[in-house]
């Protein structure tokens, strides 16, 4: 066995079952007596329920019964909740409309649910709710963030005036103005961050289970937060305290951010399990999916920049329309706020900014956080407009940038908009990062590729984001209805091998190994004796699950927190058996040593004697050597970087062609540089799919044209290219680790790299903006509108 | 109603099964909830993203586009038939594993079938290029492929008999 700490690639400990087929997703759990629930969904954007009749698919084969919103409600189950709360630029509190489980009365978008029916089969359930027999009358429905503001636009909630759920705002708008008043030049773009669909590969699944005999409730789902939806669920809908309900989220395929949400779907079966005494299981179809899964970004900005005459960032003034959809999913206010307007200062000292921000309701899915969560869409508005800068001024592209820079002398920064950053050195991952992607040599290359019929851009980004949101008192204060640690428990056994439990959730991060290598690295015990455990309430004793690149930030350094506690623990331990002070134990990698002398007890020794506490301090200290701590982090983690993208776009089908693709990211610390890489990997993979691919499209009447894979156009193996991924380190400077989180900095930093290369592919042609995703078919009717333009030149 | 249910005889993973299925049955739900092999996935309703890909009769198939009945008679393997007897993975799963081919572990299955089959099909040797191209079935929305492209290239000389390439 060689190193496997700190710093090691050690290969994943999850793999073999994921490997052989035994991973334990949610779809693959069956309870004795399961019954299978189908929802039955709106196909209408915005109509009154005008009946709704359920005689004939309660009498069909196999069924045992059919719910509907109008049931859940008489037995009291309250509407789903939203986790946060933001004030409109007057104080008053944002509009916040009832949120049925079911529809009762309207149904606002399609997908929304209108009757559940549960029977012995998946295929019964599936039939019988063909016999359900719905009569709608239409209403006139919103589809668009622009449309919901129109004047005369019909209303998505009768009570919610004009489809504004809030307008907010951040910054110092006097300064700001004075600042555009006197500015040598200002630059304006207008961009949209296109509506995608988050797609985890596991459709999400729920099974909803009731003990007869304790009375107790046990949900298995496919979540990335279990405590979270227990607290949610139990609290706000269901009426379930939290001794009674457990909430199991096993091997989860992929979230993204889409499965941190309370569902609808998971106190159905919740519910239906207690009412029917059986357990009920309901697996989205992928239609289900594109329906009910929370979509992501979905802006509409202007952004302007005041500039000095030597190209010096003055001010920034931003106005954004986003939208939220049909209904407030669990965290959706607070991404176009405080996790994007706060990162708009990004890597640049631009010391005013004014954002305004108004977030709108639309006959459409629900909108939440989709990996990234308002800082793709920072950055990408961010790193268009300087792109747009050095086009409109004829500066270097990345001269400007340098220009603006914060330097690395500078930190800690308060930016304008509300963070301060700890750390970060940006001119080190752009040179890294031109250097890998060879920048200097590219014109020569884009001569070759212009030979060969084929027009080659290369673009860059300079981003910085926040991970790890903190600390719990300040989210509170800015509407968050949820502390925001981590909590870890870590037990040494008798015998010296360790389970951690963690309030993270693994989704395909790796946590059992890079968690397994952090325990190992401070206790000195190989990774195969520790067992890293999470996704169970009735184990952990709390947590607040995995988004926002938090788990090692903030769950890893709980875990060192609890490691210490077990560690001073130990030396008091170790004191007494070795007849030595307290303060004499030092402690190394598995070792209690008296120091200055060869006297020393091994781990093993240590929690041997705390379990079998014959010869112990037992006056002093409990037996035991098992230790909980709760992690409250003093602020964000602050990563950043470089993005390097280098593409063909064919002149005469507009088809791009990825070429390179260089990431150069300062994620801090690095426990397993092949997870981080795999991660960054995943990440641009998905910002790639941003620009060039993915977007959820709705017409004007509200129907989801992009609603399955025939349709919505996910990236495949072919559409990309190696992702080439270097990292260059600031540690951060108010963990115990170091830290900073590498999950998202791919999403983030990718999309506005690819656009720039796109734009700079087009340079000849004087495009100044194209708006996401730019698809072939996009491309060439651009390119076949400016050639004539071209020719008469 | 009261109609028997049609039977399907067939050999999964070596083990020969006799089971009564409706004529809709798909292939993978007859894996999946009559035989308990929930390996094997179902990430959409299309036929696009190849979770669900096992081998019948050696060739790599979407079982979500073939109905149980359809495989009367035929040798179908499974994720969980690929290993040696005594556990020891199948070259392809090992340099998943090697190359950190797999993140969430969702896709996995589909992607190793399909993989398995790909390098069968192309004794003489496979280019990054037409590994891409061979995986064209198969969605993976957490590596980006990269590690996958990776780890199939690195099992292609491994399955065919030659010295393994070092890994990275």
């Amino acid at each position: 066995m060689g190193f496997e700490g700190i710093g090691a690639s050690v290969r994943r400990k999850e793999d073999a079952r994921f490997l052989s087929g035994r991973g334990h997703y949610t779809d693959d759990i069956n309870r004795p007596g399961q019954l299978y629930a189908f929802i039955k969904r709106s196909d209408r954007p915005h109509a009154r329920i005008a009946s709704l009749q359920t005689a004939q698919a309660a009498a069909a084969p196999g069924v045992v019964a059919v719910f509907t919103g109008q049931d859940m409600a008489a037995d009291n189950v309250g509407g789903l909740p939203c986790g946060w709360q933001i004030h409109n630029k007057d104080g008053s509190p944002m509009a916040e409309p009832p949120h049925p489980v079911i529809a009762i009365g309207k149904v606002r978008h399609v997908g929304d649910p209108v009757a559940v029916v549960i029977a012995e089969s998946r295929q019964a359930a599936k039939d019988a709710a063909e016999l359900l027999e719905i009569e709608y009358d239409d209403l006139p429905a919103v589809a668009t963030t622009l449309d919901a503001l129109e004047p005369g636009a019909p209303t998505v909630h009768d009570d919610v005036a004009g489809n504004v759920c809030y307008d907010w705002h951040i910054g110092d708008k006097g300064t700001v103005d004075a600042a555009f008043a006197r500015a040598a030049k200002v630059v304006k773009l207008e961009l949209t961050n296109n509506r995608l669909v988050p797609n985890a590969m596991e459709p999400r699944a729920a099974l909803g289970d009731f003990d007869t005999s304790s009375g107790d409730f046990t949900l298995y789902t496919t979540s990335q937060n279990p405590h979270v939806i227990r607290l949610l669920m139990g609290a706000f809908v269901l009426h379930i305290p939290e001794n009674k309900l457990r909430v199991v989220a096993p091997d989860v395929g992929g979230g993204f951010g889409s499965k941190i949400y309370h569902y609808a779907e998971e106190a159905i079966v919740t519910w239906a399990a207690g009412k029917l005494r059986r357990p009920v299981k309901w697996t989205a179809e992928r239609n289900e999916s594109f329906m009910s899964d929370a979509h992501g970004r979905d802006h509409v900005s202007t952004a302007e920049m005041a500039l000095d005459a030597d190209g010096t960032f003055l001010a920034l003034r931003v106005a954004t329309i986003a939208n939220m959809g049909a209904y407030l999913s669990t965290f959706a206010p607070c991404v176009p706020t405080y996790l994007y307007a706060t990162l708009l200062a990004g890597v640049y000292k631009t010391p005013a900014i004014y954002a305004e921000v108004k977030a709108v309701f639309t006959n459409t899915v629900p909108v939440d956080a989709y990996r990234g969560a308002g800082r793709p869409e920072a950055t990408y508005l961010l790193e268009r407009l300087v792109d747009v800068i050095a086009h409109d001024t004829g500066m270097d592209r990345v001269e400007i940038r340098r220009k603006n820079f914060i330097p690395a002398d500078a930190f800690p920064y308060q930016t304008p908009v509300a963070l301060q950053y700890d750390s970060g050195n940006y001119e080190m991952t752009l040179k890294a990062a031109l250097d890998a992607a060879d920048f200097a040599g590219f014109e020569a290359r884009r001569a070759a590729a212009r030979a060969k019929g084929k027009l080659r851009g290369i673009g860059i980004s300079t981003y910085l984001e926040a991970c790890g949101i903190a600390p719990s008192a300040v989210v509170g204060s800015l509407g968050a209805r949820a502390g925001l640690y981590e909590v870890a428990n870590v037990k040494v056994h008798p015998t010296g091998s360790i389970t951690v439990y963690t309030g993270t959730h693994s989704h395909g991060q790796g946590h059992e190994t890079t968690f397994a290598q952090l325990i190992s690295d401070q206790m000195g015990v190989p990774i195969d004796q520790i067992e890293v455990v999470h996704g169970d309430t009735s184990k952990i004793p709390f947590g607040m699950g995995t988004y926002g690149s938090r788990s090692l930030a903030v769950g890893g350094s709980a875990m060192v927190k609890a490691m210490d506690k077990i560690i001073a623990k130990g030396k008091k331990i170790a004191a007494h058996l070795m007849e030595a002070a307290v303060e004499d134990i030092e402690f190394d990698k598995g070792t209690f040593k008296v120091a200055g002398t060869d006297k020393s007890k091994t781990l093993t020794d240590i929690s041997l004697a705390a379990y079998v506490p014959h010869n112990y301090p037992i006056e002093e200290l409990e037996p035991g050597l098992d230790e909980t701590a709760f992690y409250d982090p003093k602020n964000f983690t602050f990563p950043g970087g470089c993005h390097v993208c280098e593409l063909e776009i064919d002149q005469e089908t507009g088809v791009v062609e990825m070429v390179n693709f260089v990431a150069v990211d300062d994620v801090g610390r690095v426990i397993n540089p092949m997870i981080v890489e795999g991660q960054v990997q995943g990440g641009v993979a998905q910002g790639i799919g941003q620009a060039l691919l993915e977007n959820a499209i709705y017409d004007s009447n509200g129907q989801l044209l992009s609603g399955s894979f025939m349709d919505y156009t996910m990236p495949r193996a072919n559409d990309l290219v190696n992702i080439s991924v270097g990292t260059e380190i600031t540690l951060c400077t108010h963990n115990p680790l170091g830290v900073k989180g590498c999950g998202e900095v791919g999403a983030i930093g990718s999309p506005p790299a690819v656009m720039n290369a796109v734009i700079d592919a087009l340079k000849e042609y004087g495009i100044r903006h194209i708006d996401m995703p730019a698809t072939g078919a996009k491309l060439w009717e651009i390119l076949q509108a400016n050639r004539p333009k071209m020719a008469a030149e | 109603m009261g109609e028997r249910m049609p039977q399907v005889s067939l050999t999964v993973n070596g083990k020969q099964h006799t089971v009564e299925v409706e004529g809709r049955t798909l292939l993978v739900e007859l894996l999946r909830e009559k035989l308990g092999l929930t390996g094997t996935h179902v990430g959409c309703d299309t036929s696009q993203c190849g979770a669900c890909v096992v081998h019948v009769d050696g060739l790599a198939v979407k079982s979500c586009t073939m109905l149980a009945l359809q495989a009367d008679g035929m040798a179908v393997t499974t994720i969980e038939g690929i290993a040696a007897a005594d556990g020891t993975l199948h070259p392809m799963q090992e340099m998943f594993r090697e190359h950190h081919a797999l993140q969430c572990g969702f896709c996995t299955p589909g992607m190793v079938m399909t993989a398995i089959d790909l390098v069968n099909a192309h004794p003489d040797g496979l280019t990054d290029k037409e590994i891409r191209e061979g995986l064209e079935g198969n969605l993976c929305r957490c590596t980006g492929y990269h590690n996958i492209v990776k780890a199939i290239a690195a099992a292609h000389p491994l399955m065919h008999g030659q010295a393994p390439k070092a890994a990275e």
